[in-house]
């Protein structure tokens, strides 16, 4: 009981006023936090049990040969996915072109110029709404925007599914980025006679550029991982390209092809093409947190 | 306010820049790793790396694509691979995207070969003739057997009699140890365990043959024969490789694969009762009897959905490419011709080794006829 | 832009009218970041239109007879999405209901001072990191490590109780149930970080006011502060099931594709999205006109879950 004193007051509901804490009361709370204790235990195996598993089969298998050599055919040993690195690499570059011009005037637009009109409520909808677009609905999307237009699966498919994707994200933390930029700066510029567009891409955008690298990185980070909107868009391939309209490979898609295959070195492959995505993940993250710590303001 | 403004304007630019110069960085290295792979020989394992074709090499050089089935696909990119290593002049590559959307891009002009499993059906070869004006030209290139793989303790050879194999696939047979089943095993431990059949998720040539079969052999078989139907029962992987990986994973399971998936993974696989009654193991020799004594179609279509050959294997079908008569690229026409001329006759000691069906000498004749037409 | 316009003195939006160069860039990089703010609301109709002109000989063809029909065959070119709107729904809910108890204990953990920051920091940086990881690598991690390890642990439910349908058939390798459980562990985190964050957000003088009237830690708990961020929670759990009702990879690989309705959850089953990643490379003609049908559905689908989880976590915002 004693433990629990500090937190002894008058009982709220009058009446029956008991000035310790019943032992009722006292099992609920040692029940409960047996309860979350529980429940964090339950969580945490799982999870760990990814990333530990991640890293060992990954390191296992690991060699400086993946970066160099091409996917192994079935039932060939060692091998590599240079190929799939340079996809990933590709599409996501080819997704942020796309996104990240076209998030950055948008949140430019409802920080900016809108002063909170229906518009920027719409978009926040819209964006709110996109974020929530499954992936694999975006991959469909590009197929029928991209694919059946060009009549073949390429990177840039790929890309343009990636950045549909990739485009809330850029919107909402170049939104935060904005409007971090005190209202004071934005007046000084205009009482020294700058105009909107002088102000928004010499003043507040630079300054604003950490928050929004931040967004734009852990955007990358997401897209880097899709796997289901590039199943139809870069599809796969055994080679490297030769330029943006080919077939592609990815890491993402080849985990997929070499974890439902029943060659013992493609899984392992599969592995290890984990284990180097989880760590561009770790890394991107990383970066992004070191990025907004240097915040202008 | 003037200069303020310029150097600002400047300094955010450059931001730009450094942003382009980065992505462009990335799509050149896009093509960067190609020159050293040429200067150093793959360090093993990479048997069908093409890469070290010389791109800028130039002279007569063709690179042909084409897309289609995924049951050959492992035959034809490594004969492709081969092919290249013999005439680095010529680099074919293959995507195996399924031969309904090789069909297409075949149709659609963007391949320079389509691939597939299931022949052209006649409002395709009507497509092609209204936007080519001439007809489509397939060639079978090889044959395959599709097994019943399984996964069984302490059962190695397995014997399925018709009922049998028609009864899992249909729903009717659902435990190992069922009569149907016993009576062909004599001596077996059949265990009192649930059937896990595992059957395409995807559409598939494989599914056609497959399925084509059935429909053929099995009464109790009532969902028809296609790239994909509705599975009475069974659990669905991708790919040939998906359901390998499946049964080699899944105790008690059983599925069809083609003879060369279930070669290269070492499953066990099933003997099964042909239409003379005799329980014949799957074989390239076994499979190749399938077409022995069929009369062969002017296409070349042929399909065996129940060969009468009591030396049989039963479940065996061809696989096409589908050729444009005619392109205004007439060097890659050539370079195509080449390359088939030698798969089917270099390259058929690497069709047995995978365990494909090489074509017979008679088919041989007939697709080199029809090649001819090829310009 | 030598001299700077009076006019500009006067604010940042008034136009002039006098024609002016630099005025004509403002005006006009107005114009542009307008019609871009406007093209996101455009991509979602686009995206609607794209998936709606493929898949309209599908509406035609089955109506909206095609959601509760579970046929799907091919060789017979009729559709049916009810086991796949089945086994979406199914998959989603389970994994919820085994997330959220979860989900809220493990952010009660992180938020209530139950250890130090110093140990709490990690596991909350862990957390976030694994909301990161790629659903196909928890598809892998499911198939050679999960599914193997709760392997004897489904076999023993259909033993012990394979009375109740759900439980009623035999655990193949890959089936319902497992691939839920994934499911759960995949959308945790999703539900931890947004519950963590608005129970943190929580005034203090909530706290404080119910120990100043006597309450204890978990008296504080379950009678203020969770009732309190109920909305916020509830938000996180539909966002969570916003995410659940479209991934894809993890189920396409665990979930055993089979186009069937079966009570049992021990029975393999399949999605709207790992129909669609399975089927769509083969498929043409009305197959691919219903696939198309499918993820139209599966849109709108997760269209209302996410507005509804918008619109909650926002009340929660304006309580705040």
């Amino acid at each position: 009981m004693t433990p629990l004193s500090s937190q002894m007051s008058a009982q709220p509901d009058g009446g029956d006023v008991d000035f310790g804490v019943s032992s009722g009361r006292q099992l609920f709370g040692k029940v409960m936090t047996g309860l979350v204790f529980a429940c964090v235990a339950i969580a945490i195996i799982p999870l760990a049990s990814i990333l530990f598993m991640v890293v060992a089969n990954g390191l296992g298998g690991f060699s400086p040969a993946v970066f160099t050599e091409l996917p192994p055919a079935a039932g060939m040993s060692g091998g590599g996915f240079r190929n799939a690195i340079v996809g990933t690499l590709v599409t996501c570059a080819i997704g942020a072109i796309i996104s990240v011009p076209f998030g950055i005037l948008t949140a430019i637009y409802t920080v900016e110029f809108s002063q909170g009109n229906w518009i920027s409520q719409f978009v926040r909808f819209c964006t709110n709404v996109l974020s929530g677009v499954p992936s694999i609905i975006a991959g469909l999307f590009a197929y029928g925007i991209v694919v059946l237009l060009t009549g073949g699966f390429s990177a840039v498919a790929g890309g343009v599914a990636l950045s549909v994707l990739m485009l809330p994200t850029i919107i909402r933390t170049s939104e935060e980025g904005l409007k971090s930029v005190p209202k004071a700066t934005r007046l000084a510029a205009v009482g020294i006679g700058a105009t909107n567009f002088q102000t928004v891409t010499q003043i507040v955008l630079p300054a604003a550029m950490p928050f929004i690298a931040t967004g734009v990185t852990l955007a990358i980070a997401r897209a880097a991982g899709e796997t289901a909107p590039l199943l139809f868009t870069c599809l796969f391939n055994q080679y490297d390209i030769k330029g943006p309209w080919e077939p592609t490979a990815t890491l993402s898609v080849l985990i997929y092809n070499f974890a439902i295959s029943p060659y013992k070195n493609q899984q392992q492959l599969a592995w290890v093409a984990a284990l180097i995505i989880v760590v561009i993940i770790l890394v991107i993250s990383i970066i992004a947190r070191i990025v907004s710590y240097r915040k202008v303001y | 306010m003037n200069n303020h403004s310029t150097s600002s304007m400047i300094r955010f630019r450059r931001t730009i820049g450094i942003g382009i110069a980065l992505t462009m960085g990335m799509t050149i290295s896009a093509c960067t790793p190609k020159s050293p792979d040429v200067a150093t020989p793959p360090t093993g394992g990479t048997g069908t790396a093409p890469a070290s074709s010389p791109a800028s090499g130039g002279g007569g050089g063709s690179s042909l694509s084409g897309a289609g089935a995924s049951f050959p696909a492992p035959l034809y990119q490594r004969w492709f691979a081969d092919y290249n290593k013999a005439n680095p002049g010529t680099q074919i590559s293959y995507q195996s995207v399924g031969s309904g959307a090789g069909i297409e891009q075949y149709l659609a002009g963007t391949v320079d070969f389509g691939a597939t499993d299931a022949p052209l059906k006649a409002e395709e070869r009507a497509k092609f003739k209204a936007k080519y004006s001439a007809e489509p030209i397939q060639v079978p290139m090889t044959g395959g057997s599709v097994v019943f793989a399984y996964n069984l303790d302490g059962v190695k050879d397995l014997k399925l009699s018709r009922a049998a194999y028609c009864g899992i696939v249909a729903g009717k047979i659902t435990k190992w140890n069922d009569p149907e089943i016993a009576k062909a095993n004599a001596g077996a431990k059949l265990p009192d365990q649930t059937i896990q059949f595992v059957h395409r998720s995807d559409g598939s040539g494989t599914t056609y043959q497959f399925t084509t079969h059935l429909k053929a052999a099995c009464p109790v078989w009532t969902a028809g024969a296609n790239k994909s139907v509705s599975w009475p029962v069974g659990t669905g992987a991708k790919g040939n490789e998906g359901i390998a990986a499946q049964i080699q994973q899944t105790p008690n399971s059983i599925g069809y694969v083609e003879y060369a998936y279930g070669k290269q993974t070492s499953l066990a696989m099933a003997a099964i009762e042909n239409k003379s009654g005799k329980l014949i193991a799957p074989s390239p020799e076994a499979g190749a009897e399938a077409f022995v004594g069929e009369k062969i179609p002017a296409d070349l279509a042929l399909t065996v959905a129940d060969s009468a050959n009591p030396k049989a294997y039963p479940i065996s079908g061809l696989t096409w490419l589908l050729l444009y008569p005619q392109s205004k690229d007439a060097a890659k026409q050539t370079a195509l011709k080449a390359v088939i001329d030698w798969s089917l006759t270099t390259g058929k000691a690497t069709a047995t080794e995978l365990g494909y069906v090489p074509l017979d000498a008679e088919l041989t004749t007939k697709v080199k006829a029809e090649l001819a037409k090829v310009k | 832009m030598t001299s700077p316009s009076p006019s500009s003195k006067e604010g940042l939006l008034e136009a002039s009218t006098r024609f002016n160069p630099v005025r004509a860039l403002d005006q006009n990089f107005r114009r542009l970041t307008l019609g871009l703010a406007i093209s996101v609301g455009a991509i979602l109709l686009w995206i609607a239109y794209s998936l709606l002109i493929i898949a309209i000989p599908a509406i035609q063809a089955f109506g909206l007879g095609f959601l509760v029909d579970s046929t799907w065959d091919p060789v017979k070119n009729i559709y049916g999405a009810l086991p796949h709107v089945y086994g979406t729904v199914l998959s989603s809910l389970l994994a919820l209901i085994f997330a959220v108890p979860l989900g809220v204990g493990v952010s009660i953990f992180l938020t209530e001072n139950f250890l130090q920051q110093k140990i709490l920091r990690p596991i909350a940086f862990i957390i976030e990191l694994l909301a990161a990881v790629p659903s196909v690598v928890y598809g892998l991690w499911g198939l050679f490590v999960f599914l193997p390890a709760i392997k004897p642990l489904l076999q023993g439910l259909h033993n012990f109780f394979g009375w109740i349908p759900f439980f009623s058939t035999e655990p193949g390798g890959r089936q319902l149930f497992g691939a839920s459980l994934v499911l759960a562990i995949m959308i945790l985190p999703t539900i931890i970080a947004i519950s963590r964050d608005t129970l943190t957000s929580l005034p203090p003088k909530l706290r404080q006011g119910a120990y100043g009237l006597g309450a204890t830690r978990w008296e504080t708990i379950v009678l203020v502060l969770l009732p309190a961020a109920l909305s916020g929670i509830v938000g996180s759990v539909m966002l969570a099931l916003g995410r659940a009702l479209g991934e894809t990879m993890a189920l396409a690989m665990l979930v055993g594709n089979a186009n069937t309705v079966n009570i049992s959850w021990l029975a393999p089953a399949s999605t709207l999205s790992s129909l669609i990643a399975n089927q769509f490379g083969e498929a043409s003609g009305l197959q691919k006109s219903s696939l198309f049908y499918e993820a139209l559905i599966l849109m709108v689908l997760t269209l209302l879950v996410n507005v509804l989880a918008q619109a909650l976590v926002s009340r929660f915002q304006q309580v705040e």
